[in-house]
Protein backbone atom coordinates (compact mmCIF):
# COMPACT_ATOMS: atom_id res chain seq x y z
CA UNK A 1 0.00 0.00 0.00
CA UNK A 2 3.18 2.53 1.10
CA UNK A 3 4.90 1.69 -1.81
CA UNK A 4 1.66 2.11 -4.11
CA UNK A 5 1.20 5.36 -3.04
CA UNK A 6 4.93 6.14 -3.24
CA UNK A 7 5.12 5.38 -6.97
CA UNK A 8 2.07 7.30 -7.99
CA UNK A 9 3.36 10.57 -6.13
CA UNK A 10 5.23 12.16 -8.71
CA UNK A 11 2.89 12.20 -10.95
CA UNK A 12 0.41 13.54 -8.64
CA UNK A 13 1.14 16.91 -9.40
CA UNK A 14 1.24 17.05 -13.08
CA UNK A 15 -2.15 14.81 -13.68
CA UNK A 16 -3.56 17.77 -11.15
CA UNK A 17 -2.46 20.39 -13.47
CA UNK A 18 -3.90 18.53 -16.83
CA UNK A 19 -7.48 18.26 -14.72
CA UNK A 20 -7.13 21.93 -14.11
CA UNK A 21 -6.34 22.99 -17.05
CA UNK A 22 -9.00 21.10 -18.73
CA UNK A 23 -11.21 22.70 -16.17
CA UNK A 24 -10.67 26.20 -17.10
CA UNK A 25 -10.61 25.41 -20.27
CA UNK A 26 -13.97 24.22 -20.28
CA UNK A 27 -15.10 26.87 -18.46
CA UNK A 28 -14.08 29.35 -21.40
CA UNK A 29 -11.62 30.92 -18.46
CA UNK A 30 -8.44 30.06 -20.81
CA UNK A 31 -9.58 31.86 -24.03
CA UNK A 32 -8.94 29.15 -26.96
CA UNK A 33 -6.35 31.43 -29.20
CA UNK A 34 -4.00 30.92 -26.02
CA UNK A 35 -4.26 27.69 -25.16
CA UNK A 36 -7.02 24.74 -26.53
CA UNK A 37 -7.90 22.09 -23.72
CA UNK A 38 -5.90 19.32 -23.25
CA UNK A 39 -8.97 17.34 -25.05
CA UNK A 40 -8.52 19.69 -28.53
CA UNK A 41 -4.34 19.01 -28.33
CA UNK A 42 -5.68 15.26 -28.17
CA UNK A 43 -7.68 15.72 -30.79
CA UNK A 44 -5.37 17.54 -32.93
CA UNK A 45 -2.95 14.70 -32.66
CA UNK A 46 -5.16 12.27 -33.35
CA UNK A 47 -6.56 14.19 -36.70
CA UNK A 48 -2.22 14.40 -37.54
CA UNK A 49 -1.77 11.01 -36.95
CA UNK A 50 -4.27 9.54 -39.34
CA UNK A 51 -3.01 12.01 -42.23
CA UNK A 52 0.44 10.14 -41.56
CA UNK A 53 1.72 14.25 -41.37
CA UNK A 54 2.59 13.52 -37.80
CA UNK A 55 4.52 10.79 -38.16
CA UNK A 56 6.43 12.16 -41.06
CA UNK A 57 7.49 14.82 -39.13
CA UNK A 58 8.33 12.95 -36.04
CA UNK A 59 10.36 10.35 -37.94
CA UNK A 60 12.72 13.22 -39.67
CA UNK A 61 13.19 15.08 -36.90
CA UNK A 62 14.11 11.98 -35.12
CA UNK A 63 16.61 11.29 -38.21
CA UNK A 64 18.45 14.52 -38.07
CA UNK A 65 19.00 14.27 -34.31
CA UNK A 66 20.25 11.08 -34.32
CA UNK A 67 22.56 11.24 -37.46
CA UNK A 68 23.86 14.81 -35.74
CA UNK A 69 24.33 12.90 -32.94
CA UNK A 70 26.03 10.36 -34.28
CA UNK A 71 28.38 12.70 -35.87
CA UNK A 72 29.30 15.14 -33.34
CA UNK A 73 29.19 12.59 -30.39
CA UNK A 74 31.34 9.61 -32.64
CA UNK A 75 33.86 12.46 -33.33
CA UNK A 76 34.16 14.02 -29.69
CA UNK A 77 34.33 10.98 -28.05
CA UNK A 78 37.48 9.73 -30.33
CA UNK A 79 39.21 13.11 -29.91
CA UNK A 80 38.43 12.69 -26.15
CA UNK A 81 39.60 9.06 -26.20
CA UNK A 82 42.89 10.37 -28.07
CA UNK A 83 43.64 13.78 -26.18
CA UNK A 84 42.88 11.73 -22.87
CA UNK A 85 45.73 9.16 -24.02
CA UNK A 86 47.96 11.19 -25.97
CA UNK A 87 49.60 14.08 -24.38
CA UNK A 88 50.43 14.91 -28.46
CA UNK A 89 47.36 14.86 -29.34
CA UNK A 90 46.18 16.94 -26.54
CA UNK A 91 49.05 19.60 -27.79
CA UNK A 92 47.92 19.37 -30.74
CA UNK A 93 43.95 19.91 -31.09
CA UNK A 94 42.97 20.84 -27.38
CA UNK A 95 43.45 24.50 -27.44
CA UNK A 96 42.41 24.82 -30.74
CA UNK A 97 39.07 22.94 -29.61
CA UNK A 98 38.56 24.99 -26.65
CA UNK A 99 38.63 27.96 -29.10
CA UNK A 100 36.37 27.18 -30.81
CA UNK A 101 34.30 26.12 -27.57
CA UNK A 102 33.74 29.66 -26.33
CA UNK A 103 32.06 30.43 -29.52
CA UNK A 104 27.83 29.56 -28.90
CA UNK A 105 26.85 26.92 -31.75
CA UNK A 106 23.22 28.69 -32.33
CA UNK A 107 25.43 32.07 -33.25
CA UNK A 108 26.52 29.85 -36.10
CA UNK A 109 23.18 29.80 -37.67
CA UNK A 110 23.25 32.88 -39.95
CA UNK A 111 26.29 31.24 -41.48
CA UNK A 112 25.01 28.01 -41.70
CA UNK A 113 22.33 28.75 -43.36
CA UNK A 114 24.63 30.37 -45.82
CA UNK A 115 26.96 27.29 -46.54
CA UNK A 116 24.21 25.09 -46.14
CA UNK A 117 21.24 26.46 -47.28
CA UNK A 118 18.11 25.13 -45.20
CA UNK A 119 18.58 21.68 -46.55
CA UNK A 120 19.21 18.90 -44.33
CA UNK A 121 23.01 18.94 -44.02
CA UNK A 122 22.53 22.35 -42.19
CA UNK A 123 20.49 21.00 -39.16
CA UNK A 124 22.81 18.12 -38.91
CA UNK A 125 25.44 19.88 -39.12
CA UNK A 126 24.11 22.45 -36.16
CA UNK A 127 22.89 19.42 -33.79
CA UNK A 128 26.47 17.42 -34.60
CA UNK A 129 28.28 20.81 -33.60
CA UNK A 130 26.22 21.29 -30.20
CA UNK A 131 26.78 17.22 -28.95
CA UNK A 132 30.08 17.61 -29.98
CA UNK A 133 31.68 19.84 -26.84
CA UNK A 134 30.26 17.59 -23.34
CA UNK A 135 31.06 14.42 -25.09
CA UNK A 136 34.10 15.35 -26.02
CA UNK A 137 34.77 16.87 -22.44
CA UNK A 138 33.26 14.11 -20.41
CA UNK A 139 35.36 11.80 -22.73
CA UNK A 140 38.48 13.57 -22.22
CA UNK A 141 37.71 14.19 -18.14
CA UNK A 142 36.80 10.67 -17.93
CA UNK A 143 39.95 9.25 -19.80
CA UNK A 144 41.99 11.53 -17.62
CA UNK A 145 40.34 10.55 -14.16
CA UNK A 146 41.05 6.71 -14.56
CA UNK A 147 43.03 5.27 -11.06
CA UNK A 148 46.31 5.68 -12.17
CA UNK A 149 47.39 2.87 -9.49
CA UNK A 150 44.52 0.30 -11.60
CA UNK A 151 46.36 1.54 -14.66
CA UNK A 152 49.67 0.74 -13.65
CA UNK A 153 48.56 -3.07 -12.17
CA UNK A 154 47.63 -3.51 -15.73
CA UNK A 155 50.65 -2.84 -16.96
CA UNK A 156 52.22 -4.73 -14.59
CA UNK A 157 50.10 -7.27 -14.98
CA UNK A 158 51.52 -8.14 -18.65
CA UNK A 159 48.08 -6.18 -20.52
CA UNK A 160 48.83 -4.97 -23.90
CA UNK A 161 47.78 -1.34 -25.07
CA UNK A 162 44.62 -2.46 -26.41
CA UNK A 163 43.38 -4.70 -23.35
CA UNK A 164 44.12 -1.81 -20.92
CA UNK A 165 42.02 0.35 -22.89
CA UNK A 166 39.20 -2.21 -23.08
CA UNK A 167 39.35 -3.59 -19.48
CA UNK A 168 40.72 -0.69 -17.49
CA UNK A 169 40.63 2.67 -19.28
CA UNK A 170 37.63 2.64 -21.26
CA UNK A 171 34.96 1.60 -18.14
CA UNK A 172 37.02 3.88 -15.81
CA UNK A 173 35.73 6.67 -18.05
CA UNK A 174 32.15 5.28 -18.87
CA UNK A 175 30.38 6.89 -15.56
CA UNK A 176 32.02 10.01 -17.01
CA UNK A 177 30.92 9.60 -20.68
CA UNK A 178 27.30 8.89 -19.41
CA UNK A 179 27.02 12.27 -17.89
CA UNK A 180 28.15 14.04 -21.10
CA UNK A 181 25.80 12.26 -23.05
CA UNK A 182 22.73 12.91 -21.40
CA UNK A 183 23.61 16.65 -21.33
CA UNK A 184 24.59 15.99 -25.10
CA UNK A 185 20.85 14.46 -25.51
CA UNK A 186 19.22 17.92 -24.28
CA UNK A 187 21.31 19.91 -26.01
CA UNK A 188 20.44 17.70 -29.09
CA UNK A 189 16.62 18.61 -29.04
CA UNK A 190 16.92 22.03 -28.22
CA UNK A 191 19.17 22.47 -31.20
CA UNK A 192 17.06 20.83 -33.54
CA UNK A 193 14.02 23.11 -32.43
CA UNK A 194 15.49 25.89 -32.84
CA UNK A 195 17.10 24.86 -36.37
CA UNK A 196 14.02 23.17 -37.74
CA UNK A 197 12.10 26.76 -36.19
CA UNK A 198 14.24 29.26 -38.38
CA UNK A 199 14.45 27.08 -41.37
CA UNK A 200 12.61 23.98 -42.37
CA UNK A 201 10.17 22.38 -44.76
CA UNK A 202 9.50 19.15 -42.36
CA UNK A 203 10.29 18.55 -39.14
CA UNK A 204 8.39 18.98 -35.74
CA UNK A 205 9.49 22.44 -35.68
CA UNK A 206 8.75 23.36 -39.32
CA UNK A 207 4.90 21.56 -38.17
CA UNK A 208 4.59 23.93 -35.42
CA UNK A 209 5.63 27.43 -37.14
CA UNK A 210 3.80 26.31 -40.14
CA UNK A 211 0.46 25.79 -37.60
CA UNK A 212 1.50 29.27 -36.18
CA UNK A 213 0.80 30.81 -39.59
CA UNK A 214 -2.99 29.12 -39.52
CA UNK A 215 -3.59 30.23 -36.08
CA UNK A 216 -3.46 26.29 -35.47
CA UNK A 217 -2.37 26.58 -31.73
CA UNK A 218 -3.79 22.65 -30.30
CA UNK A 219 -1.00 21.80 -33.30
CA UNK A 220 1.56 24.22 -32.07
CA UNK A 221 0.99 22.90 -28.35
CA UNK A 222 1.14 19.27 -29.64
CA UNK A 223 4.56 19.83 -30.89
CA UNK A 224 6.04 21.30 -27.65
CA UNK A 225 4.41 18.42 -26.10
CA UNK A 226 6.29 15.76 -28.51
CA UNK A 227 9.87 17.78 -28.26
CA UNK A 228 9.03 17.18 -24.36
CA UNK A 229 8.35 13.67 -24.93
CA UNK A 230 11.19 12.92 -27.33
CA UNK A 231 13.72 14.42 -25.25
CA UNK A 232 12.40 12.73 -21.77
CA UNK A 233 12.37 8.83 -24.16
CA UNK A 234 15.66 9.44 -25.11
CA UNK A 235 16.88 10.68 -21.48
CA UNK A 236 15.47 7.41 -20.01
CA UNK A 237 17.14 5.70 -22.90
CA UNK A 238 20.55 6.95 -22.04
CA UNK A 239 19.77 5.96 -18.33
CA UNK A 240 18.59 2.75 -19.24
CA UNK A 241 22.16 2.07 -21.18
CA UNK A 242 23.78 3.74 -18.21
CA UNK A 243 22.37 1.44 -15.74
CA UNK A 244 23.25 -1.87 -17.63
CA UNK A 245 26.80 -1.05 -18.36
CA UNK A 246 27.48 0.40 -15.00
CA UNK A 247 25.85 -2.16 -12.71
CA UNK A 248 29.33 -2.65 -10.81
CA UNK A 249 29.13 0.40 -9.49
CA UNK A 250 27.83 0.48 -5.54
CA UNK A 251 25.49 3.66 -6.82
CA UNK A 252 23.85 1.06 -9.23
CA UNK A 253 24.10 -1.80 -7.15
CA UNK A 254 21.75 -1.13 -4.46
CA UNK A 255 18.79 0.28 -7.15
CA UNK B 1 36.72 -24.38 1.43
CA UNK B 2 37.09 -21.87 3.76
CA UNK B 3 38.56 -23.62 6.88
CA UNK B 4 41.06 -25.26 4.04
CA UNK B 5 42.17 -21.87 3.85
CA UNK B 6 42.65 -21.52 7.71
CA UNK B 7 44.28 -24.71 7.91
CA UNK B 8 47.48 -23.49 7.60
CA UNK B 9 47.20 -21.28 10.12
CA UNK B 10 50.41 -20.40 11.65
CA UNK B 11 49.73 -21.78 15.54
CA UNK B 12 48.28 -25.12 13.91
CA UNK B 13 50.75 -27.64 13.99
CA UNK B 14 49.51 -29.73 10.79
CA UNK B 15 50.68 -26.94 7.94
CA UNK B 16 54.28 -28.47 8.52
CA UNK B 17 52.18 -31.03 6.42
CA UNK B 18 50.33 -29.15 4.06
CA UNK B 19 53.39 -29.21 1.62
CA UNK B 20 52.57 -29.50 -2.12
CA UNK B 21 54.21 -29.16 -5.57
CA UNK B 22 51.48 -29.92 -7.70
CA UNK B 23 51.80 -27.04 -10.36
CA UNK B 24 54.71 -25.13 -8.15
CA UNK B 25 57.38 -23.91 -10.86
CA UNK B 26 59.64 -23.46 -8.36
CA UNK B 27 61.57 -20.10 -7.21
CA UNK B 28 63.49 -18.23 -9.26
CA UNK B 29 66.43 -15.79 -7.88
CA UNK B 30 66.85 -12.63 -8.03
CA UNK B 31 70.17 -10.57 -7.61
CA UNK B 32 70.92 -6.47 -7.23
CA UNK B 33 74.71 -5.49 -8.34
CA UNK B 34 75.33 -2.06 -7.50
CA UNK B 35 71.76 -0.82 -7.38
CA UNK B 36 70.96 2.99 -7.17
CA UNK B 37 67.75 5.13 -7.77
CA UNK B 38 67.65 8.33 -7.25
CA UNK B 39 64.01 10.65 -8.67
CA UNK B 40 65.22 13.65 -10.47
CA UNK B 41 68.45 14.95 -7.79
CA UNK B 42 67.32 13.07 -4.75
CA UNK B 43 68.72 10.02 -4.26
CA UNK B 44 66.91 7.25 -2.77
CA UNK B 45 68.81 3.81 -2.69
CA UNK B 46 72.53 3.93 -3.69
CA UNK B 47 75.09 0.91 -4.02
CA UNK B 48 72.59 -1.98 -2.79
CA UNK B 49 73.58 -5.28 -3.61
CA UNK B 50 71.61 -8.20 -2.83
CA UNK B 51 71.48 -12.02 -3.16
CA UNK B 52 68.33 -13.72 -3.21
CA UNK B 53 67.78 -17.08 -3.79
CA UNK B 54 65.33 -19.24 -5.39
CA UNK B 55 62.36 -20.18 -2.78
CA UNK B 56 63.80 -17.72 -0.17
CA UNK B 57 61.17 -15.65 1.89
CA UNK B 58 62.48 -12.18 2.56
CA UNK B 59 61.32 -9.20 4.24
CA UNK B 60 62.50 -5.59 3.45
CA UNK B 61 61.81 -3.44 6.82
CA UNK B 62 62.76 0.14 7.32
CA UNK B 63 61.55 3.46 8.27
CA UNK B 64 58.83 5.29 5.95
CA UNK B 65 60.39 6.85 3.81
CA UNK B 66 63.82 4.85 3.38
CA UNK B 67 62.82 3.80 -0.30
CA UNK B 68 61.60 -0.30 0.36
CA UNK B 69 58.71 0.54 -2.33
CA UNK B 70 60.89 1.67 -4.81
CA UNK B 71 63.21 -1.24 -4.02
CA UNK B 72 60.43 -3.90 -4.12
CA UNK B 73 59.26 -1.91 -7.46
CA UNK B 74 62.65 -1.98 -8.95
CA UNK B 75 63.08 -5.77 -8.20
CA UNK B 76 59.79 -6.15 -10.41
CA UNK B 77 60.71 -3.68 -12.97
CA UNK B 78 58.03 -0.96 -12.29
CA UNK B 79 60.99 1.62 -11.55
CA UNK B 80 63.86 1.17 -13.78
CA UNK B 81 67.50 1.28 -11.74
CA UNK B 82 69.65 4.71 -12.39
CA UNK B 83 72.59 2.76 -11.79
CA UNK B 84 73.68 -0.47 -11.53
CA UNK B 85 72.11 -4.02 -12.71
CA UNK B 86 68.54 -6.15 -11.68
CA UNK B 87 68.44 -9.86 -12.64
CA UNK B 88 65.46 -11.30 -11.82
CA UNK B 89 62.31 -12.78 -13.23
CA UNK B 90 59.84 -11.18 -15.62
CA UNK B 91 56.76 -11.52 -17.37
CA UNK B 92 54.03 -14.10 -16.12
CA UNK B 93 56.74 -15.26 -13.59
CA UNK B 94 56.94 -12.24 -11.43
CA UNK B 95 53.63 -10.81 -9.76
CA UNK B 96 53.34 -7.60 -7.47
CA UNK B 97 51.02 -7.49 -4.76
CA UNK B 98 50.20 -3.57 -4.25
CA UNK B 99 49.49 -1.90 -0.49
CA UNK B 100 45.58 -1.53 -1.95
CA UNK B 101 44.02 -4.22 -3.54
CA UNK B 102 43.97 -2.14 -6.53
CA UNK B 103 40.86 -4.91 -8.05
CA UNK B 104 38.81 -3.50 -10.97
CA UNK B 105 35.34 -2.57 -9.36
CA UNK B 106 33.81 -3.24 -13.41
CA UNK B 107 35.19 -6.81 -13.11
CA UNK B 108 33.76 -9.78 -11.48
CA UNK B 109 36.05 -11.59 -8.81
CA UNK B 110 36.68 -14.19 -11.27
CA UNK B 111 37.58 -12.07 -14.15
CA UNK B 112 39.95 -9.64 -12.11
CA UNK B 113 41.48 -13.27 -10.86
CA UNK B 114 41.61 -14.00 -15.18
CA UNK B 115 43.91 -10.64 -15.36
CA UNK B 116 46.47 -12.56 -13.75
CA UNK B 117 45.86 -15.62 -16.38
CA UNK B 118 48.76 -15.57 -18.69
CA UNK B 119 48.04 -15.02 -22.43
CA UNK B 120 47.49 -17.93 -25.02
CA UNK B 121 44.39 -19.34 -23.25
CA UNK B 122 40.88 -20.09 -23.88
CA UNK B 123 38.72 -17.98 -22.24
CA UNK B 124 37.13 -21.47 -20.46
CA UNK B 125 40.95 -22.28 -19.32
CA UNK B 126 41.30 -19.02 -17.89
CA UNK B 127 38.33 -18.93 -15.65
CA UNK B 128 39.04 -22.17 -14.52
CA UNK B 129 42.53 -21.14 -13.53
CA UNK B 130 40.80 -18.57 -11.93
CA UNK B 131 38.77 -20.22 -10.07
CA UNK B 132 40.94 -22.45 -8.94
CA UNK B 133 43.23 -19.45 -7.54
CA UNK B 134 40.28 -18.45 -5.93
CA UNK B 135 39.57 -21.92 -4.04
CA UNK B 136 43.39 -21.76 -2.90
CA UNK B 137 42.63 -18.47 -0.93
CA UNK B 138 38.69 -19.74 0.22
CA UNK B 139 37.01 -17.37 -1.71
CA UNK B 140 35.59 -19.77 -4.50
CA UNK B 141 32.55 -18.84 -3.65
CA UNK B 142 32.58 -15.21 -4.21
CA UNK B 143 33.50 -15.69 -7.99
CA UNK B 144 30.74 -14.04 -9.76
CA UNK B 145 29.80 -11.07 -7.59
CA UNK B 146 31.50 -7.56 -7.50
CA UNK B 147 34.74 -6.25 -5.98
CA UNK B 148 32.55 -3.66 -4.04
CA UNK B 149 30.95 -6.08 -1.26
CA UNK B 150 33.63 -7.79 -0.04
CA UNK B 151 35.95 -6.95 2.92
CA UNK B 152 39.15 -5.46 2.71
CA UNK B 153 41.03 -8.61 3.84
CA UNK B 154 39.00 -10.84 1.26
CA UNK B 155 39.80 -8.18 -1.44
CA UNK B 156 43.33 -8.52 -0.44
CA UNK B 157 42.67 -12.33 -0.81
CA UNK B 158 41.17 -11.87 -4.38
CA UNK B 159 44.31 -9.87 -4.98
CA UNK B 160 46.68 -12.68 -3.78
CA UNK B 161 44.67 -15.18 -6.20
CA UNK B 162 45.28 -12.69 -9.09
CA UNK B 163 49.28 -12.75 -8.13
CA UNK B 164 49.05 -16.63 -7.77
CA UNK B 165 47.44 -18.07 -10.69
CA UNK B 166 49.93 -17.30 -13.35
CA UNK B 167 52.37 -19.34 -10.45
CA UNK B 168 54.79 -16.93 -10.15
CA UNK B 169 58.56 -17.69 -9.23
CA UNK B 170 59.11 -14.26 -8.00
CA UNK B 171 56.21 -12.92 -5.57
CA UNK B 172 56.57 -9.20 -5.01
CA UNK B 173 54.74 -7.89 -2.05
CA UNK B 174 54.52 -4.03 -0.70
CA UNK B 175 52.68 -3.94 2.50
CA UNK B 176 49.79 -5.96 1.17
CA UNK B 177 48.66 -6.71 4.91
CA UNK B 178 49.10 -2.85 5.89
CA UNK B 179 45.07 -1.90 5.89
CA UNK B 180 43.68 -4.52 7.92
CA UNK B 181 43.00 -5.17 11.14
CA UNK B 182 45.22 -7.45 13.13
CA UNK B 183 42.94 -10.54 13.38
CA UNK B 184 43.08 -10.75 9.73
CA UNK B 185 46.44 -9.73 9.49
CA UNK B 186 47.49 -13.02 11.36
CA UNK B 187 45.38 -14.88 9.34
CA UNK B 188 46.45 -13.71 6.06
CA UNK B 189 49.96 -13.94 7.28
CA UNK B 190 49.65 -17.66 7.63
CA UNK B 191 47.39 -18.29 4.24
CA UNK B 192 50.79 -16.31 2.54
CA UNK B 193 53.08 -18.48 4.23
CA UNK B 194 50.94 -21.47 3.60
CA UNK B 195 50.95 -20.60 -0.52
CA UNK B 196 54.81 -20.07 -0.01
CA UNK B 197 55.40 -23.70 1.42
CA UNK B 198 52.98 -25.00 -1.37
CA UNK B 199 54.70 -23.91 -3.99
CA UNK B 200 58.05 -22.59 -3.63
CA UNK B 201 57.94 -19.04 -5.31
CA UNK B 202 61.14 -16.50 -3.79
CA UNK B 203 58.90 -13.89 -1.88
CA UNK B 204 59.94 -10.20 -1.13
CA UNK B 205 57.27 -8.88 1.52
CA UNK B 206 58.05 -5.22 1.95
CA UNK B 207 56.81 -4.69 5.77
CA UNK B 208 56.68 -1.81 8.58
CA UNK B 209 55.59 -4.65 11.19
CA UNK B 210 59.09 -6.01 12.31
CA UNK B 211 57.34 -8.85 13.91
CA UNK B 212 55.58 -9.80 10.64
CA UNK B 213 58.81 -9.77 9.03
CA UNK B 214 60.27 -12.53 11.92
CA UNK B 215 56.94 -14.59 12.08
CA UNK B 216 57.10 -15.03 8.15
CA UNK B 217 60.81 -14.66 6.83
CA UNK B 218 63.79 -16.83 6.03
CA UNK B 219 65.82 -13.38 6.01
CA UNK B 220 65.17 -9.69 7.38
CA UNK B 221 66.92 -7.07 5.68
CA UNK B 222 67.02 -3.51 6.89
CA UNK B 223 67.06 -0.40 4.53
CA UNK B 224 68.36 2.49 5.81
CA UNK B 225 69.66 5.74 4.31
CA UNK B 226 69.39 4.23 0.94
CA UNK B 227 71.44 0.99 1.77
CA UNK B 228 71.21 -2.10 3.69
CA UNK B 229 71.99 -1.57 7.35
CA UNK B 230 71.40 -4.86 8.59
CA UNK B 231 70.93 -8.55 6.68
CA UNK B 232 69.65 -11.07 9.49
CA UNK B 233 68.92 -14.42 9.19
CA UNK B 234 65.85 -16.13 10.79
CA UNK B 235 66.86 -19.79 10.94
CA UNK B 236 63.92 -20.52 13.25
CA UNK B 237 61.27 -23.96 12.36
CA UNK B 238 57.72 -23.07 11.46
CA UNK B 239 55.49 -22.73 12.22
CA UNK B 240 56.72 -20.32 14.34
CA UNK B 241 55.57 -19.13 17.79
CA UNK B 242 54.85 -15.34 18.28
CA UNK B 243 56.53 -14.25 21.32
CA UNK B 244 59.46 -16.86 21.46
CA UNK B 245 62.48 -15.54 22.83
CA UNK B 246 64.69 -15.91 20.09
CA UNK B 247 62.11 -14.00 17.95
CA UNK B 248 62.19 -11.31 20.63
CA UNK B 249 66.03 -11.33 20.73
CA UNK B 250 65.58 -10.66 16.75
CA UNK B 251 63.17 -7.87 16.96
CA UNK B 252 65.21 -6.23 19.76
CA UNK B 253 68.02 -6.58 17.15
CA UNK B 254 66.61 -4.78 14.52
CA UNK B 255 64.80 -2.19 16.58
CA UNK B 256 68.45 -1.11 18.39
CA UNK B 257 69.46 -0.50 14.53
CA UNK B 258 66.09 1.49 13.80
CA UNK B 259 66.35 3.93 16.80
CA UNK B 260 69.13 3.51 18.80
CA UNK B 261 72.12 4.99 17.48
CA UNK B 262 70.55 5.55 13.75
CA UNK B 263 67.86 7.74 15.49
CA UNK B 264 69.16 10.92 16.53
CA UNK B 265 71.38 11.04 13.34
CA UNK B 266 68.87 10.73 11.42
CA UNK B 267 66.73 13.45 13.45
CA UNK B 268 69.97 15.51 13.21
CA UNK B 269 69.74 14.81 8.86
CA UNK B 270 66.46 15.82 8.45
CA UNK B 271 66.18 18.64 10.45
CA UNK B 272 69.38 20.02 8.22
CA UNK B 273 67.55 18.96 5.27
N1 LIG C 1 57.83 8.47 -8.45
C1 LIG C 1 58.52 9.18 -7.53
N2 LIG C 1 58.95 10.43 -7.81
C2 LIG C 1 59.64 11.14 -6.91
N3 LIG C 1 59.98 10.70 -5.68
C3 LIG C 1 59.59 9.46 -5.33
C4 LIG C 1 58.84 8.64 -6.24
N4 LIG C 1 58.58 7.47 -5.62
C5 LIG C 1 59.15 7.55 -4.40
N5 LIG C 1 59.77 8.74 -4.22
C6 LIG C 1 60.51 9.17 -3.02
O1 LIG C 1 61.41 8.17 -2.69
C7 LIG C 1 61.48 7.97 -1.30
C8 LIG C 1 61.23 6.54 -0.97
O2 LIG C 1 59.90 6.21 -1.29
P1 LIG C 1 59.30 4.78 -1.06
O3 LIG C 1 57.89 4.82 -1.51
O4 LIG C 1 60.19 3.78 -1.67
O5 LIG C 1 59.37 4.64 0.53
P2 LIG C 1 58.88 3.46 1.47
O6 LIG C 1 60.04 2.99 2.22
O7 LIG C 1 58.12 2.48 0.67
O8 LIG C 1 57.90 4.24 2.45
P3 LIG C 1 56.54 3.71 3.12
O9 LIG C 1 56.91 2.78 4.21
O10 LIG C 1 55.93 4.96 3.67
O11 LIG C 1 55.73 3.10 2.05
C9 LIG C 1 60.47 8.92 -0.69
O12 LIG C 1 61.16 10.05 -0.20
C10 LIG C 1 59.60 9.32 -1.83
O13 LIG C 1 59.17 10.64 -1.68
MG1 LIG D 1 56.05 1.96 0.49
Amino acid sequence: MRLELKSVLPFLIPAGLIVLWQVLASAGEISQSVLPAPTQVVAAGWRLALSGELWANIWISTWRALTGLAIGGGIGFALGLANGASKLSERLTDPSLQMIRTIPHLAMIPLVILWFGIDETAKIFLVALGVFFPIYLNTLHGVRTVDDQLVEMGRAYGMSPATLFAKVVLPGALPSIFVGLRYALGIMWLTLIVAETISASSGLGYMAMNAREFMLVDVVVLAILIYAALGKLADSGAKLLERATLSWHPAYVSR
Amino acid sequence: MTDHALSGFAFSPSAASAVRTVHARGGAPVALRGLAKSFGAKPVLSGIDLEIPAGQFLAVVGRSGCGKSTLLRTIVGLESPSAGVVAAARGDEARIMFQEPRLLPWARIVDNVRVGVPGGKTKADAREAARAALAEVGLADRAGEWPSVLSGGQKQRVALARALVSRPRLLALDEPLGALDALTRIEMQALLERVWREQGFTAVLVTHDVSEALALADRVILIENGAIALDIAVDLPRPRRRGSPEIARLEGAILDQLFGNGASEDALKESVA
